[in-house]
């Protein structure tokens, strides 16, 4: 049923226990991993990149903040800076906004999700994990419709289940998973032979 | 046709509808977006159909074009004029520790905040060159393209729940005195000090279409050029280059950069983190 050829990009949503769940799934991923992920997790506004940081540390990936105007690029995990929203241009860039709050976040994972979806439409995988709000549902409903493929920590293994539970009851999940499930999905997505050069 | 041709064929259809929206409100009105990043365009103009409950966005269109006053919020809904007063306290610790020794040099200071919204980040600014003795010797000029926001800016009144924040902002902006001492609470508001208002002068300024006004020693330009392409970035930051006096200094938004752009190679870096440059004295 998933055509592991098709996807081009993952997204992910998640608040709550968010940074726990992150790293489970981002140091699973090989390095053959070759598809960028882009992230909105909640963070409060005073956080300086650290996540980042150390992401970039413990994983196989190239893991760094979101800069305005960058493009998008395989191997890399971009994470949405504390206080601007994230956003994903035509062109395959991504820009930031200062806007209002959404759902009383920024970054808000509906406008990352959003502008994905519009983008990226079919060859898109979006993730919701943990988290205490239903930030995310909207989004998540847009990429369904638009042809991407769904995904949500199932809520029992979720350190708060009332993100990924909004978004399975909206009826937008077309896969509900443990972390290791969705890490393991995510690498049969893309390979490259062992040994390539590796970008930058 | 398949599913996911069609949903493809619909997005682009709606690109267009954008495309020509924004042409008809450059026109029409004078206001360019069409160098704005997309994905934020869309999105505000899908949230006023919403909004509004229209089906398409050439009704959108046609409100714009044939109902008196309508364009003026969907200049709101464009201009994002979200701000506060001290964002980023770090930015203005660092311009008060690397650039105002220098300012304080000059006899005469000229500053221009660019893009200034409702002025919150003016009076901030006021406050700081009053402490460092510079004030009454500085001239500033803050402008916008949103006469409407440039009015709340001239009055200096402010809603009362964020002074909290601010306070809070002030201090760790390395602010001296005691941040009361510079408003008075009225009701659910506060009343800037008026007397902070005498050296500023709020002017309406489109950064795209107009052009170089003054020559000046500091420009503060935050979070106006992430909404722009790379060629209006471009085209921005060399009116600011035009702008400033050799040796002059140009502070963007923490998520902004000079390194992207074609003038790079004619500014030094002051603070990398913290996004403040100097154009070289020798170009
Ligand atoms: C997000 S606010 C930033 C306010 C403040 N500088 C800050 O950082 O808190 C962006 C401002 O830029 C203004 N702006 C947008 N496009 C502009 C243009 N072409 N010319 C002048 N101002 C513009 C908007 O009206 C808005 O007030």
């Amino acid at each position: 049923m998933i055509d592991n050829q098709l996807y081009k990009t993952i997204v992910i949503g998640t608040s709550a226990g968010g940074f726990k769940a992150l790293k489970t799934i981002i140091t699973e991923l090989p390095q053959s991993f070759c598809l960028p992920i882009i992230i909105v997790q909640h963070l409060s506004p005073q956080s300086d990149g650290f996540m980042a940081q150390y992401f970039n540390q413990i994983s196989h990936l190239q893991v760094k903040e979101a800069d305005s105007g960058e493009p998008i690029r395989p191997n890399h995990v971009y994470i949405a800076p504390a206080n601007y929203h994230l956003l994903i241009e035509k062109d395959e860039t991504l820009s930031l906004t200062v806007d209002e709050k959404v759902n009383y976040a920024r970054p808000s994972i509906d406008v990352m999700f959003e502008s994905a979806a519009m983008t990226f439409q079919n060859r898109l995988v979006a993730i919701i994990l943990t988290g205490a709000n239903d930030d995310g549902t909207k989004g998540i409903c847009t990429i369904k419709r638009l042809g991407g493929l769904t995904i949500a920590q199932s809520p029992e293994t979720a350190e708060v289940g009332v993100m990924p539970k909004a978004a399975i009851e909206a009826g937008c999940v077309d896969l509900i998973l443990g972390l290791e499930e969705i890490a393991k999905l995510l690498s049969t997505l893309c390979h490259r032979p062992k040994g390539s050069i590796q970008d930058q | 046709m398949e599913k996911q041709e069609e949903i493809n064929l619909l997005l682009q259809k709606q690109d267009l509808e954008i495309d020509l929206l924004l042409e008809v409100i450059f026109r029409q009105f004078g206001y360019d977006f069409r160098d704005y990043n997309k994905a934020h365009i869309r999105r505000r103009i899908l949230h006023r159909i919403q909004t509004l409950d229209l089906k398409s966005i050439s009704e959108l269109q046609h409100k714009i074009l044939h109902e008196n006053g309508f364009i003026e919020m969907i200049l709101r809904d464009l201009s994002i004029n979200v701000t506060e007063m001290y964002r980023d306290p770090s930015f203005y610790l660092q311009l008060r520790k690397e650039v105002f020794p220098i300012l304080k040099t000059y006899p005469f200071i000229k500053i221009w905040h660019a893009g200034c919204a409702t002025g919150e980040e003016v009076y901030s600014f006021a406050i700081m060159l009053k402490e460092e003795g510079l004030y009454h010797r500085a001239q500033i000029y803050a402008t916008d393209f949103n006469p409407l926001v440039l009015e709340t800016a001239r009055k200096g009144i402010y809603p009362v729940n964020r002074i909290k924040e601010y306070t809070q902002n002030y201090q760790n902006a390395g602010g001296s005195q005691s941040f009361s001492d510079y408003y008075i609470a009225k009701y659910d508001s506060v009343i800037l000090d008026q007397s902070l208002n005498n050296n500023i002068v709020f002017a309406e300024h489109n950064l795209v279409s107009d052009s170089v006004f003054a020559e000046v020693h500091l420009i503060i330009c935050r979070n106006v050029l992430i909404y722009f392409n790379k060629d209006l970035q471009n085209k921005v930051v060399k009116l600011f280059t035009e702008s400033l006096i050799k040796g002059g200094f140009l502070g963007l938004g923490s998520k902004e950069n000079l390194m992207f752009t074609d003038v790079y190679e004619k500014y030094q870096i002051v603070d990398a983190r913290e996004r403040i440059y100097k154009k070289k004295i020798q170009i």
